[in-house]
């Protein structure tokens, strides 16, 4: 009689987790409805780095384009990270999924380790689009060594940073309609997080307030990366801040990574088919 | 190994279920030895769903007893987990994912369980053929037909081989064909693999071709526990005995359920009958009638039935 390991089943899980996140991703490509989801932010940003390519900023004659192209960088991270791992695991817990997941030996941790290679690769994708239109479309943004050894830890931290925060809200929203609060809460907070304009304009309280998420940071550091050098001029302090920012990406890494496994499983343990069935007959009758 | 594969498979004691200030579980005993295949009946919000879900550990009781395999599926682990297949009332999640992609990746977490008595995963493709889903391997999940996606769930919930399997209304939508290749699963898993099975339906028809004994659920409790045959004459009196002689029709109901005495003494009395015909009450007949007496029992006030009593010893 051989009996399994921790060590042997926790690597089957992670293994075809690894399928699963694959499996998933092509999905976004093959299946129509999610293709639309997925392209039309992707179009969008392209459409106004088409629309300001030939602006420049009041009074300079630099692009206009050129500033903004971080700030589309920034929110396909967060979008990525946050909005996307939050409302599919909210869908996905009505659908059922999740409880399919719990009924299988370690179906939980397959589950996780699939949304996040999902997670990663479809806003990978999406970041290597968008700056690939950027610079062709673009004048004026820096494309050397530093620019993409930086663009890439942002990209990386920015996900550790974000993704985990997704889980854990999509593991506490109620329903698909509540999870709908994370986009809308993520747009309000791109918006006042000076993605798009000098954040120096805004009022010191709410320099303050947007300083403690994450949008903030991953957008200066894109702009870090991006812009020439003269451009600190317009951030808070005249300064590009890099300590600072790995310190609150890495302070919002950790808070995610110990909060997420805490909350999914908190919620998984409440999955039924009852449970399930309650939603079904709520989006029935109510329809959401 | 006798250690390795006790007798009994599942123990349920004074198993009670409340939500809010209803109880939907008022006391529910009863075991269920290994390989052996037991329906669980019931009217429609008996409780039937309610008790599965506990015993496959998704529902938490509020009170009893209850061990899965030598295990409380309150505390049930993931090598537990890999010993017991799951088939829910009703399932629509993965609906973009294939047949066979699915079933791939699940298989793929029971292989690190397997045993030498017991290899796990089953082979998806022979998996698939035992199901009869050859021809939708590589279909789209959400272009299958209601029949179609159940039998997808009954090959998820013993893909992985287990030792015991819950099966709440497997054959819901199935037409008359994959009824049949059911059956015959069932057999096949409790007659060569010695799998333990419970399952719910509302075919009396089915329950009683497929199932060693069944237990009857009504309003929270068990009233009702045996082998079909057991069920008629424990609780119907009658057989129905018809025959014709002198070019007359004849019915006549025999007691006690056994017409076998009164059929001797027509034969030796008439030497004329012809179209003799005994009919013991049917399933359904047996059904209802356990289904309207506990009924009325309980609109009188109720009859301490003996997982009732065990329950108040439990708590005592
Ligand atoms: N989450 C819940 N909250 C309150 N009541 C519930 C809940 N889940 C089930 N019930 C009630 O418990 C009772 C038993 O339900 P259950 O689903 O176990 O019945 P069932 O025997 O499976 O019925 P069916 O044959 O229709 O499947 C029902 O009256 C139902 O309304
Ligand atoms: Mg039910």
């Amino acid at each position: 009689m051989t009996t399994a390991t921790a060590l042997d089943t926790h690597r089957a899980a992670v293994l075809a987790g690894l399928s699963r996140g694959w499996i998933e991703t092509r999905q976004s490509f093959t299946e129509t409805a999610k293709v639309i989801v997925e392209a039309f932010f992707s179009l969008i940003y392209i459409a106004v780095l088409l629309m300001l390519r030939r602006k420049t900023m009041p009074g300079t004659d630099f692009s206009l384009a050129a500033t903004v192209l971080p700030g589309l960088l920034c929110m396909s991270i967060i979008f990525g990270g946050i909005v996307g791992p939050s409302v599919s695991i909210t869908a996905e817990r009505e659908d059922g999924t999740l409880l399919r997941a719990k009924a299988t030996p370690n179906g939980m941790l397959g589950y996780l380790v699939g949304k996040i290679v999902m997670v990663a690769l479809s806003t990978l994708l999406k970041f290597v689009v968008i700056l690939v239109a950027g610079i062709m479309l673009v004048n004026d943004v820096i494309v050397d060594a530093r620019a993409c050894l930086l663009l890439t830890l942002i990209f990386v931290v920015g996900m550790v940073a974000t993704v985990p925060i997704g889980v854990a809200l999509g593991s506490v929203m109620k329903s698909s309609l509540q999870a709908g609060l994370v986009p809308l809460t993520c747009g309000l907070l791109v918006i006042a997080s000076g993605l798009f304009f000098p954040i120096t304009v805004l009022p010191t309280w709410l320099q303050s307030f947007v300083q403690a998420f994450p949008v903030y940071w991953v957008g200066l550091g894109a702009r870090s990366a991006m812009l020439p050098a003269q451009m600190v001029a317009a951030e808070i302090g005249g300064s590009w801040r890099m300590v600072e920012m790995f310190a609150v990406l890495g302070v919002w890494a950790a808070i995610g990574l110990v909060l997420a496994p805490v909350l999914l499983r908190r919620m998984a343990r409440r999955q039924s088919g009852s449970a399930v069935a309650e939603v079904r007959a709520r989006i029935r009758s109510k329809g959401y | 190994m006798s250690s390795e594969t006790p007798a009994i498979a599942l123990d349920v004691r004074g198993l009670r279920m409340r939500y809010g200030a209803r109880d939907v579980l008022t006391g529910v005993t009863f075991t269920m030895k290994r390989g052996e295949v037991l329906a669980l009946l019931g009217p429609n919000g008996a409780g039937k769903t309610t008790t599965i879900e506990i015993l496959e550990g998704f529902l938490m009781r509020s009170a009893g007893n209850v061990s899965v395999l030598g295990i409380d599926p309150a505390q049930g682990n993931e090598a537990w987990r890999a010993r017991i297949g799951v088939v829910l009332q009703s399932w629509r999640d993965h609906r973009f994912w294939r047949v066979r992609e699915l079933l791939t990746y699940l298989a793929r977490f029971y292989a690190p369980f397997a045993t030498a008595e017991v290899a796990r995963p089953w082979d998806v493709d022979e998996l698939i053929d035992v199901v009869g889903l050859s021809k939708s391997a590589n279909a789209k999940i959400m272009t299958l037909s209601s029949g179609e996606r159940r039998r997808l769930d009954v090959a998820i919930g013993i893909v992985g081989r287990p030792e015991m399997v819950f099966f709440d209304e497997p054959t819901a939508g199935f037409d008359p064909h994959a009824r049949r290749d059911f059956q015959d699963l069932i057999h096949r898993l409790s007659d060569f693999d010695n799998t333990t099975i419970l399952m719910t339906t509302h075919d009396l028809d089915e329950a009683e071709k497929i199932a060693d004994r069944i237990l009857v659920l009504d309003e929270g409790r068990i009233v009702a526990d045996g082998s079909a045959d057991q069920l008629a004459s424990e609780f119907t009196t009658a057989a129905e005995v018809r025959w014709t002689s002198s070019g007359r029709r004849h019915v006549h109901a025999a007691r006690g359920g056994d017409a076998t005495s009164f059929v001797r003494d027509l034969l030796i009395q008439n030497d004329d009958v012809t179209d003799l015909e005994v009919r013991r009450a049917s399933l359904e007949e047996t059904y209802m009638t356990i289904v309207q007496r506990a009924e009325s029992a309980q609109s009188r006030g109720g009859i301490p039935n003996g997982a009732a009593a065990k329950i108040s010893d439990v708590r005592a």
